[in-house]
């Protein structure tokens, strides 16, 4: 009987309890903003900018996926050096996390691109290189440094959700014949990664909203196709909000990607 | 108090020509200056039933541990299968494994059950229990499901199989953890007090387990506190005390005519 009666919610009942009078209101006051914005504010510029506003946002999200990617490699190792390392090991590991979160990014991206990116030019076996032409661009400087920063921050994470993972389920591997590389693998990786997964969730926003500085040092990402219409016209508002628009998508669907990944673990870790 | 039960009746004895699965030879161990076992010696047949008993701190968790490497052996020689484990002194002076492909093989043929289970929390019942016979043992994925899906229902896990651990009950979790050593075929079986941890009204369930597979004839090595257990299902019983064998034999000597005077003083603590 008890089974039968389950409320089985039809799409047309979801929907009423969904359509709650608060929300209705609360999205008719979202609507009024959006259509006083379109009409009381000027957008006549969007249609011509709008190419290099799509480059801009690839090239933010391209920027984001890779240095979160080659971040997160370096942070694995980075975190287990500093849990199981010997000392020729763990000691820089942690002196290399320790000195990127101890300064500020838009330091060690300058660094990196006025002071390394100037100092390769006066060798002329740099210059004559094949990377040369590589090396001249802004984007390997921004690569680097945004990697670095995410690999120092993420490398701490690391060392956490390593030395949380209980020991006696890696003794029990070692138990069952598992090589060490085995282990790492098939046990204490997969862990830490879980444990990790919800602060790297809110690393990787903040990650986005730090791809901005790259701007600095002249690359042409989202932030800087918004600055460059100001520039020209001295369009200022709409412009930062298009742009508060774009990190707002980006930072949603990054959310909700990592929450599918969460969801597919069970949120009990013993 | 220990009763003089019928339950030896059911006991499977080994026969005296059987093989020696596991033999070990004046076994000492040292943690720093803390020597924790002072020369133990031990040998389990095919069939044997090994109950290792004595008091906290006597060592004989760290006995248990030595025989498979998880705790590297001072000095002494560990033969499993007639195989003896080759020692070698590292860099520091501490003796370690000479030859870690042969631990490893070692590892794989000794299932151990320990205190705290030790699941692997990120895994269902099924996929720990075929972890280590496909990822180890090389066996095929199909093979291995079929055979873990026979040991859970032995365990009386059958319904269970696509749950995390996290989500059991103690008792639940060690039988599992039983599936999961059972899984590599194990010449041996390990025990390391496998019911310590457990709520008193859930040992029952495992010791069942535990008694089942005592009386088919498997080869085991059990550190329990559960003496009116390791008295039904024992072949020989070795008392610790201080790191040495004060006493040892067959179980109806050991429980019912201590000899040693701490033998008996232990007993009627714990009975």
């Amino acid at each position: 009987m008890a089974a039968a009666e389950t409320p089985v919610i039809h799409a047309a009942a979801r929907a009423s309890l969904w359509m709650r009078p608060h929300r209705i209101a609360l999205i008719l006051i979202a609507l009024a903003i959006v259509v006083a914005s379109i009409f009381l504010m000027r957008w006549d510029w969007l249609p011509t900018y709008l190419p290099l506003a799509l480059q801009g946002i690839w090239r933010t999200i391209w920027l984001l996926a890779v240095t979160s990617a080659l971040g997160i490699a370096l942070a694995i190792p980075l975190g287990l050096a500093q849990v199981i390392g010997p000392p020729i090991l763990s000691v820089p590991a942690k002196a290399f996390c320790t000195v990127i979160r101890g300064t500020p990014l838009l330091l060690q991206l300058w660094l990196l691109y006025f002071g390394l990116g100037s100092l390769f030019p006066q060798f002329p076996w740099i210059r004559e290189s094949f990377l040369w032409p590589i090396l001249r661009q802004a984007w390997p400087y921004a690569v680097l440094s945004l990697t670095i920063s995410y690999a120092g921050y993420e490398g701490e994470v690391m060392r956490g959700a390593f030395a949380g993972v209980p020991r006696g389920q890696l003794e029990a591997a070692r138990a069952f014949g598992m090589s060490r590389w085995k282990m790492f693998r098939r046990i204490w990786l997969p862990q830490a990664i879980q444990r990790a997964l919800p602060t790297l969730a809110g690393e990787t926003v903040l990650q986005l909203k730090a791809t901005p500085l790259v701007a600095t040092i002249t690359m042409v990402d989202i932030y800087a196709v918004a600055s460059r219409v100001r520039q020209d016209l001295f369009v200022t508002y709409e412009p930062l909000l298009l742009l508060a628009l774009v990190y707002m998508a980006i930072t949603g669907i990054l959310v909700f990607g990592f929450r599918r990944l969460e969801a597919r673990i069970p949120n009990r870790l013993g | 108090m220990i009763t003089q039960g019928t339950a030896p009746a059911l006991k499977h004895t080994a026969q005296n020509g059987a093989a020696e699965a596991i033999h070990v030879e004046n076994l000492h161990k040292r943690f720093g200056e803390l020597h924790v076992l002072k020369g133990v010696s031990l040998s389990a047949r095919d069939g044997e039933v090994i109950a290792i008993i004595g008091g906290s701190g006597s060592g004989k968790s760290t006995l248990l541990r030595c025989i498979n490497c998880l705790e590297n052996p001072t000095s002494g020689i560990v033969r499993v299968n007639g195989e003896e484990i080759r020692m070698k002194a590292d860099s520091h002076g501490h003796t370690v494994p000479a030859d870690r492909r042969q631990i490893e093989r070692i590892r794989s043929k000794l299932g151990m059950v320990f205190q705290n289970f030790n699941l692997w929390s990120h895994m269902t019942l099924i996929e720990n229990v075929i972890e280590v016979p496909v990822h180890v043992l090389g066996v095929k994925r199909e093979t291995a499901i079929a055979g873990a899906e026979k040991l859970l229902a032995r365990v009386g896990l059958a319904e269970k199989r696509d749950v995390y651990p996290a989500y059991l009950s103690g008792g639940q979790q060690q039988r599992a953890a039983i599936a999961r050593a059972l899984a590599i075929n194990p010449r041996v079986m390990l025990f390391d007090e496998p019911t310590s941890a457990l709520d008193p009204e859930l040992i029952g369930e495992v010791l069942k387990v535990i008694g089942d597979l005592a009386r088919e004839g498997r080869t085991m090595v059990l550190v329990t506190h559960e003496m009116k257990f390791a008295r039904e299902v024992a072949t020989h019983v070795v008392y610790l005390y201080n790191g040495l064998v004060e006493e040892e034999g067959p179980p109806e000597q050991i429980f019912g005519a201590p000899r040693s005077e701490r033998l008996k003083q232990f007993l009627r603590n714990v009975g």
